[in-house]
C-alpha cells in the first residue's frame, strides 16, 4: 500500500508490516508531518518513544476514520541530549504522549507549552528528565509546583490521591473564585505499576494477565488489542466463533460499565431510586460475564488465537434469556431516569466542552461521541465480529453530563439488542487456533473500542520473533485533560458529578 | 413521582438472603483450589513452569501459594494428572499469610477477632479503602458490596471516608512507589485499635505485578496485616465471607 504522503506508511490494524518498511523521517518533521496528516483528515492515535541500542526512537500513528487506515512513521534522536521541536506546540492531543516520552526517556519536546510528569517515575536509564531527577526518598507526586491563579478572593482546594469513596488515586487541584472553577489541574502517576515492560514478559500467560489487568474494568477491552495485535504479527485469523464470544464479553464490559457509570450519575447529584436500581443491574451484567469465563471481570477469556472458553448452544439459550429481562429492567430505569426533570435540571448545561475542543485534544469514546464526533472504532476500522454485525454509533451534540450520559443510554440499547441478535445466531467451529511463531523485525498493532473508548495496543519482534516491546494505550490518556477543561467555569460542587460523567481510568492512564 | 413508584415495584425487593442462604455461583466459577500431591510423579514441574504467578513450587513436593495465585487456568491446563482442579468453594480468607500457601492440607479459613477487639468492633466496623496500585477490579467488587444486593451495612461494616473514623484500613493494590507515602500517612489517621485487611492478590504479594521495580509485591512489611482475601480479583461474595469471619457473624 502506498500512502499519497511518502513519508507514512499506509495500513491496517490487526496486519504486521516490517520496521523497516515505516519511514524514518527527521527529527524536524515529526510535528509538520503529524499537522499535515491531521489536515488530509488524520488523528493522533498514537505517539510514543522506544529505545533502540542507546538510540531513541518516536512513533507516530495517525488514524484516518473515514478509511478505516492507519498511517505510520518514526524518528530517530541520538542517546544524549536528545531534542525535538515539540509535536503539541502545533497538535496539542499529542501533549501527554510528548511528556510521557519525555519521562521515560529524557528527550525535550522544545515548545512544548506545558511539559510537565506524567506519571512521576525516572527514565529508563537513569538519564535526568527535563524536570531533573525525583528523589526516591521523597514522596512523589506532591512535591510539584501547580498553576495557581492569584487574587485576593481567589483559593485552592486540594483533593486526593485518598478520596472519600472507594476509588482509585489521583490528586486535583483547584483554583476556585467562590464555588466557581476557573482551573483544575490534575496529578496522576499513583497507580503507576510499570505495567508495559511486564507485557513482554517471557511467560506469555502472564503477559496476557497483564494486559487484562492494565485497567481491570476494561480486561475485556485491553485483552482484545492486545490479542489483535499478536494476532497480527503471527499471521493468525481468529476463528469466526472465537471473534462472536469476544464480541459477546466486550459488549458486556460495555453494559456493566455504562449501567454502572449511570447509577454512579445520580447516586452523584441524590437521585437515589434509579443509583441503587443500576447499582444492582451493573452487578447482574458481570455475572453474565462470570458465567462465560468463571470471572466478572473477564479474566483468563481472551488468549492470542481466539477464547479459552466457548459459549455452548443451552448457555447461549441462557444468557439470551437472562439478557431480554436484564434489557426490560434496565430500559425501564432509565427511561424513567431521564424523564425525571430533576435529573435533567442537573445534567444539562453541566461540564461543556464544544466539538472543537474535543477535537483539539484528540477526545475518544463517549466523551468524544458526545460531542458530536462520531468516532467509534467498530464503526470506523471494524474487525473481528464488527465485520458482520453492526452496531450503530451514538452521537450526541451538546458535549454536557447530559450528552455524555446520553451517549451511554444509547449504547446501553444498541449493545443490548446486539448481543441478544448475535447469542442466538453465534457461528460454528472451533474457538481457539495455535498461534504460529511471530514475524521477525515487525509491528503490529491492535485496536478495540472499549467501553471508554479507543485503545490501541502495538507490538514490535526482534530479530528472532520474540515480542520486544509492546506499548498500551488506555482511552483515558486523551480524556482527563478533556476532564480538566470541562470543569471551568463549573461549581466545584458540581465536579463529582463531572468526574464521573467521564469515569476515566487512573490505572489505565498510569500504567 | 408515580412513574418513580412503578418502577420500584417493578424492581422489587433484591437483597440476597446471604448468609442464611449462599447465592448461585456460576458453573465456571473458579474458587478455592484443590491440590493432591499424591498425583505428581517424581520430577514433573509441568503446573510449576506453566504458572504466570509464581505461585506453585515443587521444591518440596506439590505447593500452591494462594496469595499469588491469579486464578487462572494455566496449571490445571498443564498437568496432565489432573493433580490441581479448582472447587466452585468461594471461602478463602485467612488469618495469616502462612495459612494461605496449600500443600495438600485442609484451607484454614480466616478466625474471627479476639474478644477485646470483637467486643469494640464486632458489631459496628468502620472501614477505610485504599487503592494502591491496583488495576480497579478488587476496588469495584469491594465497593459492590454496598449495593443493595449485598447490602453491607446490615451486618454493621460500613466503608467511611476518613480515616480519622475507620477502625480498619482495607489495602488494594502491589502499593506503587508514588502511593507508598499515602498508605502510611492514611495509616497513622487512624485511632487505635486499628485493623488491616488485605484484598486482592497485588495487595497480598503483588499480584500480575510481583516483581516490578515500580511496586512493593504489596502490604507485607509495610502494614501488620489481620485479614488476606485471595483472588483476582476475589468474589465480592469471598470478600463478605472474610469480613464476616473478622467480626464473627457467619453462622456455625
Amino acid at each position: 500500500m502506498t500512502s499519497p504522503c511518502a513519508s507514512w506508511l499506509t495500513l491496517r490494524h490487526g496486519m504486521a508490516v516490517d520496521e523497516s518498511a515505516i519511514p524514518r523521517i527527521a527529527p524536524d518533521q515529526l510535528a509538520r508531518s503529524i499537522a499535515d496528516a491531521r489536515r488530509r483528515g488524520g488523528r493522533l492515535a498514537q505517539l510514543f518513544g522506544r529505545r533502540i541500542s542507546g538510540a531513541v526512537r518516536i512513533y507516530a500513528i495517525m488514524a484516518f476514520d473515514a478509511d478505516g487506515l492507519l498511517e505510520a512513521c518514526c524518528c530517530e534522536l541520538p542517546p544524549l541530549n536528545a531534542e525535538y521541536p515539540s509535536v503539541t506546540a502545533l497538535c496539542p492531543s499529542a501533549q501527554a504522549f510528548e511528556r510521557e516520552i519525555a519521562e521515560q526517556y529524557g528527550v525535550i519536546p522544545v515548545g512544548h507549552p506545558w511539559l510537565k510528569p506524567l506519571r512521576y517515575h525516572n527514565t529508563d536509564d537513569g538519564s535526568p528528565a527535563p524536570w531533573g531527577r525525583f528523589d526516591p526518598a521523597k514522596p512523589i507526586p506532591g512535591d510539584y509546583p501547580f498553576y495557581r491563579v492569584e487574587g485576593d478572593e481567589v483559593h485552592e482546594v486540594a483533593v486526593g490521591p485518598v478520596h472519600a469513596g472507594i476509588i482509585e488515586p489521583g490528586h486535583f487541584r483547584f483554583q476556585c473564585h467562590g464555588e466557581e472553577v476557573l482551573h483544575l489541574e490534575i496529578v496522576l502517576g499513583y497507580q503507576h505499576r510499570g505495567a508495559e515492560p511486564l507485557l513482554v514478559h517471557a511467560n506469555a500467560t502472564r503477559s496476557a494477565i497483564v494486559a487484562e489487568t492494565i485497567a481491570g474494568d476494561t480486561s475485556i477491552g485491553h485483552a482484545s488489542a492486545y490479542c489483535r495485535a499478536i494476532e497480527g504479527l503471527a499471521g493468525a485469523d481468529v476463528p469466526a466463533r472465537a471473534s462472536a464470544v469476544r464480541g459477546v464479553a466486550l459488549e458486556l464490559e460495555r453494559l456493566a460499565n455504562h449501567t454502572g457509570d449511570l447509577g454512579a450519575l445520580c447516586t452523584d447529584i441524590g437521585f437515589l431510586p434509579a443509583s441503587a436500581y443500576l447499582g444492582r443491574l451493573r452487578g447482574e451484567f458481570l455475572n453474565l460475564t462470570g458465567e462465560i469465563c468463571g470471572n466478572r471481570f473477564g479474566r483468563n477469556l481472551l488468549r492470542p488465537g481466539g477464547v479459552v472458553f466457548d459459549i455452548p448452544a443451552d448457555m447461549a439459550g441462557e444468557l439470551r434469556l437472562r439478557l431480554a429481562r436484564l434489557a426490560d429492567e434496565t430500559l425501564d430505569v432509565l427511561q424513567m431516569m431521564f424523564a425525571q426533570a430533576s435529573v435533567l435540571a442537573r445534567f444539562e448545561g453541566t461540564g461543556a466542552l464544544t466539538r472543537e475542543q474535543a477535537e483539539e485534544l484528540g477526545l475518544v469514546g463517549p466523551a468524544a461521541r458526545a460531542c458530536g464526533l462520531g468516532r467509534d472504532v467498530r464503526n470506523d476500522h471494524p474487525y473481528g465480529v464488527y465485520r458482520f454485525a453492526h452496531v450503530p454509533v451514538a452521537v450526541e451534540t451538546t458535549g454536557d453530563v447530559y450528552a455524555r450520559a446520553a451517549v451511554r443510554w444509547l449504547e446501553v440499547q444498541r449493545s443490548l439488542s446486539f448481543l441478544i441478535e448475535l447469542l442466538g445466531s453465534l457461528p460454528d467451529g472451533k474457538v481457539r487456533q495455535r498461534v504460529a511463531s511471530l514475524k521477525p523485525d515487525a509491528m503490529g498493532i491492535g485496536m478495540c473500542e472499549g467501553w471508554r473508548g479507543e485503545i490501541v495496543h502495538v507490538a514490535f519482534t526482534d530479530q528472532r520473533g520474540e515480542l520486544c516491546f509492546i506499548k498500551a494505550k488506555d482511552p483515558s490518556i486523551h480524556n482527563w485533560f478533556g476532564l480538566a477543561q470541562a470543569l471551568r467555569g463549573v461549581a466545584i460542587s458540581d465536579f463529582p458529578l463531572c468526574n464521573k460523567s467521564f469515569n476515566l481510568s487512573y490505572c489505565g492512564h498510569d500504567l | 413521582m408515580y412513574r418513580i413508584l412503578t418502577t420500584r415495584w417493578r424492581q422489587g425487593h433484591r437483597t440476597m438472603r446471604y448468609p442464611r442462604q449462599l447465592p448461585v455461583l456460576p458453573e465456571r466459577f473458579r474458587g478455592r483450589p484443590v491440590i493432591d500431591p499424591s498425583r505428581c510423579p517424581e520430577g514433573c514441574r509441568d503446573c510449576e513452569a506453566a504458572c504466570p504467578a509464581g505461585a506453585i513450587t515443587t521444591a518440596q513436593g506439590l505447593r500452591l501459594d494462594l496469595g499469588l495465585c491469579l486464578f487462572c487456568t494455566a496449571c490445571v491446563e498443564a498437568c496432565p494428572n489432573d493433580a490441581i482442579r479448582y472447587t466452585s468453594d468461594h471461602r478463602l480468607a485467612t488469618s495469616t499469610r502462612a495459612d494461605l500457601v496449600l500443600a495438600g492440607q485442609e484451607l484454614k479459613l480466616a478466625e474471627g477477632m479476639a474478644d477485646e477487639l470483637h467486643s469494640l468492633l464486632g458489631r459496628s466496623l468502620r472501614l477505610r479503602e485504599v487503592c494502591a496500585g491496583s488495576c480497579n477490579a478488587c476496588d469495584l467488587d469491594t465497593n459492590v458490596l454496598n449495593t443493595v444486593g449485598w447490602d453491607l451495612s446490615r451486618f454493621g461494616i460500613q466503608f467511611v471516608a476518613s480515616p480519622r473514623h475507620a477502625d480498619g484500613l482495607v489495602v488494594t493494590g502491589a502499593i506503587t512507589r508514588n502511593m507508598h507515602h499515602a498508605l502510611l500517612e492514611t495509616y497513622e489517621a487512624m485511632p487505635k485499635p486499628r485493623i488491616v485487611i488485605a484484598i486482592g492478590a497485588c495487595a497480598i504479594g503483588g499480584g500480575p505485578f510481583r516483581d516490578s521495580p515500580q511496586v512493593h509485591n504489596g502490604v507485607e512489611g509495610i502494614l501488620p496485616v489481620d485479614l488476606y482475601v485471595p483472588g483476582c480479583p476475589p468474589h465480592p461474595l469471598t470478600i463478605l465471607d472474610g469480613l464476616l469471619r473478622l467480626i464473627r457473624a457467619l453462622p456455625s
